[in-house]
């Protein structure tokens, strides 16, 4: 198909495009940026006045759930296009684990099937990610997981920690770590602090964080692993990072979209809904993330998006199921970063798209003439509040529940295909 | 269900005392009106007829999610006092034990006419979350949630310092011990800075004190000795055994040795200071029996206290508009 997108204003974050300007597709790829190919006749035309076209998003966090929920891949799916979102990375903390080749072809043909966004799934580092011994890793590799994650925390054998990284290294597969180190992080369910300390709540120190990264480091100088870190929290956490990038480790980071906006002050008087993990920090770490993401400490920005039902929110904080729906938000909430720091909208957008890619190191992201045409046209100047009704996922507890948000997804393509239109509702033409 | 939970659930929109959750963010009035109004309770423990009718044909559940004997039975007494009806649950042994949730536990038990739920939880918060689900004319009553809160300790702790030393305004409190896990020590803290105290110390091994204590108006002190030297009043925390199993303290030998409240050293606290402990107590662990019970102890006095401040705040959360 054959698609003309007329006078939009095309935001390309990897080659700095910023400019109102015609976009074609053609046979599934970008064709052209500003004047036709010779002979294209488009057999749809899109008038994208007053919308931003840019690169699809790239989730480097978003759980759908399965293996575990059946049928849910298929609603994360349509919720993500309806966020924009055009590639989700699956973490393996499904239930069962993803560590095993047959699962992970099985996520694979029921992602097809849904013809949602692009699935990159992450295989377990560990069997059972219980952090004792490896899992298959490089039969995973083959059977299409993009890269390998201990979730949770560090193994708690440091010696299996640096025999995980030179077998991934050995193989080049990338690892993707949480900075946590796991006795530290205790049982606690708050960032440590004043509000955890007057609410009474289990505290989780950054020492959990920093003393985690000195390790990942130091193992990283060892075997020369390539790794990719998954949700900093910290003001100390990030210190360390940008030491060790100047250093020119090998090493890229992500934080979630809500730590860029809350802080633990918003805990309230437990408001279940921001029983997240990373737990929220202080406003001194929110000011660091910020800082981070500006100086290009932090790469990437990520949803985190963790449907809980609500029944498991439903209970005392530190009992609350931890995380929320985010697929919906994560582009509106990037925006709202965008206006309240100050960067560019490429430079904002690029957090989303084509650092995202480029950990992942995929072709996509990015409005390249012959990338696939993975697009997403938003109306930035478009109001909405966030609200369970609204919310296409099957969780509906968000940190960000009542937000008057701006900026919304009003068309979504994956590979040169219109898969969401809201103009037709909420699940567009996949539905 | 949309709850607020930016805003303090436990008063109405009037103002009022609707729910008892937390001392932190009430108004030094409603304090000052449940010290009050207890006063007048306490003869009505003297008198024959030791019941009053305020809470006739009102239904007062005790869910204990939690054991506790003592609390339970003074908030029984409490209500009973008050011509209620009194039922209590133990929780630990029944509903949830397989597997209902906590607020399925509490629609039942709505369902059965109940007016006032009285709730002790391992986990802080959970009353909160009870009483954003309740109906509007249903009252909570926080009876200690996690390490968070337990309000009506707080409050005969109040009490029971207003009653031996008058004025707050010139006081200093010592609060010794586990700080980290007690409830009781945040509800002191709060009710003493509602107050007015101007000196309100923290005193604990560093394995023991929590982060923020300084922003909740806090003197901190590591040592015994400094923490009580000229205090009025002396808090005396509950050591729990599990505290000694992990990296946290060695020995309840050596805590004694270090912060066991003994004769010898409540010389360094003023002549008439006064020794209190929430109970129940761990002799020649947190205090030496010849503390305990010395002429400064008011620890048995502060149990009669305590059903006098009870009464006081259930009848005053009954009485509460339902307008929230």
């Amino acid at each position: 198909m054959k698609i003309a997108i007329r006078s939009g204003r095309v935001v390309d974050p990897a080659s700095g495009h910023d400019a109102v300007a015609d976009l074609f597709i053609a046979d599934g790829r970008i064709a052209a940026l500003g004047s036709a190919p010779d002979g294209f006749a488009a057999e749809r035309e899109i008038d994208a006045r007053g919308l931003v076209v840019a690169p699809g998003l790239v989730d480097l966090c978003a759980r759908m759930r399965e293996p575990g929920a059946e049928g849910a891949l298929k609603r994360e799916m349509r919720a993500a296009l309806a966020g924009g979102v055009t590639g989700v990375v699956c973490p393996p903390d499904t239930d069962p684990p993803l560590d095993e080749p047959g699962l992970v072809r099985m996520l694979r043909q029921r992602s097809r099937e849904a013809a949602g966004a692009r699935l990159y799934p992450l295989g377990a580092l560990t069997s059972a990610l219980k952090g004792e011994a490896l899992a298959e890793i490089e039969t995973l590799a083959e059977a299409g997981c993009i890269a390998f994650m201990q979730t949770g925390a560090l193994p708690q054998d440091n010696g299996v920690l640096l025999q995980i990284l030179r077998y991934a290294r050995t193989f080049d597969l990338p690892t993707w770590l949480r900075p946590v180190e796991t006795t530290l992080a205790g049982d606690g369910v708050a960032g440590a602090g004043v509000v955890a300390g007057r609410l009474g709540l289990p505290a989780v120190s950054a020492l959990a964080e920093t003393v985690a990264l000195y390790t990942i480091f130091e193992m990283q100088r060892e075997t020369g692993a390539r790794i990719h870190l998954c949700r900093l929290s910290s003001a100390a956490g990030i210190a360390l990072v940008r030491q060790a990038k100047r250093e020119g480790l090998p090493v890229t980071a992500d934080v979630c979209i809500h730590h860029v906006h809350l802080t633990d002050v918003d805990i309230g008087f437990f408001n279940p809904d921001y029983r997240l993990d990373p737990p929220l920090r202080s406003q001194r770490d929110r000011d660091a993330i910020v800082a981070g993401l500006a100086d290009g400490t932090i790469d990437a920005i990520c949803s985190d998006h963790a449907p809980v039902a609500e029944d498991d929110k439903l209970r005392p904080f530190g009992e609350a199921a931890p995380g929320g729906t985010g697929l919906e938000t994560l582009l509106p909430l990037v925006l709202k970063w965008c206006g309240s720091s100050g960067v560019s909208l490429t430079t904002a957008l690029s957090k989303v798209t084509s650092a995202p890619a480029t950990i992942l190191h995929e072709p996509t992201g990015r409005l390249a003439l012959g990338a696939k045409a993975d697009v997403v046209l938003f109306d930035p100047a478009a109001h909405w509040t966030v609200d369970r009704a609204e919310i296409v996922s099957r969780g509906g507890s968000s940190p960000f529940s009542g937000y008057e948000l701006l900026g919304r997804a009003m068309m979504t393509l994956v590979g040169g295909e219109i898969r969401f239109d809201r103009a037709y509702g909420s699940g567009g033409n996949g539905r | 269900m949309k709850p607020e939970f930016g805003r303090n659930p436990q008063l109405n929109r009037n103002g009022e005392l609707h729910h008892l959750l937390s001392i932190e963010g009430l108004p030094r009035a409603i304090v000052e009106r449940i010290l009050a109004t207890a006063d007048g309770f306490i003869n009505v423990a003297e008198r024959e007829v030791k019941n009053v009718p305020l809470l006739r044909g009102r239904s007062v559940f005790n869910l204990f999610f939690e054991n506790s004997t003592r609390t339970r039975t003074t908030f029984e007494i409490a209500a009973r006092r008050l011509s209620a009806d009194v039922f209590n649950l133990d929780i630990t042994r029944s509903s949830t034990a397989k597997g209902e949730s906590l607020l399925d536990t509490i629609d039942n038990l709505t369902a059965m006419q109940a007016d006032m739920f009285v709730v002790r939880h391992a986990a802080g918060g959970a009353p909160y979350l009870i009483a954003r689900h309740v109906a509007p004319h249903v009252h909570v009553i926080n009876a200690g949630d996690g390490r968070h809160a337990h309000p009506t300790q707080g409050l005969l702790d109040m009490y029971t310092i207003r009653h031996y030393k008058r004025d707050f305004s010139r006081l200093t409190v010592a609060i010794v011990g586990d700080i980290l896990h007690s409830r009781v020590a945040r509800s002191d803290i709060h009710a003493l800075t509602t107050l007015g105290v101007p000196e309100v110390r923290a005193v604990g091994p560093l394995t023991l004190l929590p982060e923020g204590l300084e922003s909740m108006g806090v003197r901190v002190f590591t040592r015994l000795d400094e923490g009580i030297r000229g205090a009025d009043v002396i808090i005396m925390l509950r050591l729990q055994n599990e505290r000694m199993r992990g990296a946290l303290l060695p020995s309840a030998q050596e805590y004694f040795r270090n912060y066991g409240l003994t004769p010898e050293r409540l010389q360094l606290a003023k002549p008439d200071a006064i020794v209190m402990h929430p109970g129940p107590m761990n002799r020649g662990v947190e205090i030496d029996s010849r503390v305990a019970d010395g002429a400064q102890s008011v620890i048995l006095p502060q149990v009669t206290f305590g059903i006098a401040v009870r009464m006081a705040v259930l009848s005053i959360a009954a009485s509460s508009q339902r307008i929230q």
